[in-house]
C-alpha cells in the first residue's frame, strides 16, 4: 500500500513510522504540510491509500485532515476523532455519555458560577483550558481565593476559549498516571508517567516506566477509545485511591517515543500493521 | 553525512543523509534549534526552527 504521513516537525515518532511502513513492504509518502500548498476545489495529487496524521500543531492536523478527506483519502485519525480528542469538553461529554468513569467535571462561563461548581466538587480543583496539551495553562486551586485568582487571570486572557472554565475534581494519585495506547480496539502497551509534580506529563519531566496492561485497564481504554471514535489514540488514566481507574484525557495525535524506549515494544509497527489490516477491509 | 551551516552562528552542523525536511537539529556551538529545509531547486540548508506554539503537543 501507499501510506501517506502528514507532518510538520519530524520527531522520533515520524521517523519510526516511516521506518515501519518501509519494513512492512509498503511505500511511505512523507507529506511535509508546511512546505506545500493545498487546494480545496481540486485534488492535491496524493496517491495514498490512507494517510497517517502526525502534525504536532493541532490546527495544522485538523486543517490538513479535512483537506485530505475532501480529496477522498482516509486519514488516521479522521476529522471527527481529532476534534473529539482535542477538545476536553467534547471528550468529557462523549466519555460520560458512554458511562466511562472520569473525574467529576463541570463547565462554567463566569467566575461566580465557576466558584459555585468548585464548592460543590470540593477543593482542591483543577482548572483546564478546553484545548491544549503538555499540561499548559492547567492550574490547581486549593481554596476559593486561589480559584478566583486563577479565574481572573483566565478571564483577562485574549483567547475567548479561556472564558470557558473547565473545572475538575483533583484526583489524589500515587505520583504517577497511566498513558495507555488504543490501536483500533486493542491495547498493546501502556506506561506509567512518574513525577513528584502533580502534572505528570513527560513533556514536563515525568519519567516513563512500563505499566502492565491488565484486563481492567484494557477494558477501560477500549471503552474510552470507542467513545471518541476509535483509530489510534493515547488514553490518560488516573488511579484514584477511592474510585479506581478514571479516564483523564484522550489524545488524537499521540506521542510514543518514551513508551518505545522504556518498554521496547514496537508500537509504530503495530500502528501501521493494524491500520493496514483495518483499512484494507 | 553532509555538513550545513548554522544560520545563527555559522558553525558547521552535521546532518544525516536520511534527514527529512522539517527535521530538527541543535547547533553544537550556539545551541540554536534548527530545522532542515530543502528549497524548490533541491538545495538543502538549515533555518531557525519554529517556536513551540500553543496548539502543539498531545
Amino acid at each position: 500500500m501507499n501510506i501517506g504521513l502528514s507532518y510538520d516537525v519530524v520527531r522520533f515518532e515520524e521517523k519510526a513510522l516511516l521506518h515501519s511502513i518501509n519494513n512492512l513492504g509498503h511505500k511511505p509518502l512523507p507529506i511535509h504540510v508546511v512546505a506545500r500548498e493545498f487546494w480545496i476545489n481540486e485534488g492535491n495529487g496524493l496517491e495514498a491509500d490512507f494517510i497517517i496524521q502526525r502534525c504536532v500543531s493541532y490546527n495544522r492536523a485538523a486543517a490538513t485532515t479535512a483537506i485530505f478527506e475532501r480529496s477522498g483519502h482516509i486519514v488516521v485519525n479522521n476529522t471527527q476523532v481529532l476534534r473529539n480528542s482535542a477538545d476536553k469538553l467534547i471528550t468529557s461529554c462523549l466519555l460520560a455519555r458512554k458511562n466511562v468513569p472520569t473525574p467529576v467535571t463541570a463547565i462554567a462561563f463566569n467566575k461566580e458560577t465557576a466558584l459555585n461548581a468548585a464548592k460543590k466538587i470540593g477543593f482542591p480543583v483543577v482548572v483546564k483550558p478546553v484545548s491544549g496539551s503538555w499540561g499548559r495553562n492547567i492550574a490547581r486551586a486549593f481554596d476559593e481565593q486561589s480559584l478566583l485568582d486563577i479565574l481572573e487571570l483566565r478571564e483577562n486572557m485574549p483567547n475567548p476559549q479561556m472564558k470557558v472554565h473547565y473545572i475538575q475534581e483533583h484526583v489524589d494519585k500515587p505520583e504517577r498516571d497511566i498513558r495507555a495506547f488504543y490501536v483500533w480496539g486493542e491495547v498493546p502497551v501502556a506506561i506509567y508517567r512518574v513525577s513528584k509534580n502533580w502534572k505528570t506529563n513527560t513533556a514536563l519531566g515525568g519519567k516513563a516506566q512500563p505499566c502492565p496492561v491488565t484486563d481492567e485497564l484494557a477494558d477501560l481504554v477500549i471503552k474510552a477509545g470507542d467513545a471518541v471514535g476509535g483509530g489510534v489514540l493515547g488514553v490518560d488514566i488516573l488511579e484514584s485511591r477511592e474510585k479506581g481507574l478514571l479516564v483523564n484525557e484522550v489524545n488524537g495525535v499521540v506521542e510514543f517515543r518514551n513508551t518505545v524506549l522504556v518498554t521496547g515494544y514496537d508500537l509504530p509497527t503495530k500502528i501501521v500493521e493494524k491500520s493496514v489490516e483495518v483499512l484494507k477491509r | 553525512m553532509p555538513a550545513l551551516s548554522c544560520p545563527v552562528c555559522g558553525a558547521s552542523v552535521e546532518v544525516p543523509n536520511d534527514s527529512l525536511p522539517g527535521e530538527l537539529f541543535e547547533c553544537g556551538d550556539c545551541g540554536a534549534q534548527l530545522e532542515y529545509f530543502i528549497d524548490e531547486k533541491n538545495n538543502s540548508s538549515l533555518k531557525v526552527a519554529e517556536e513551540v506554539a500553543e496548539d502543539w503537543g498531545q
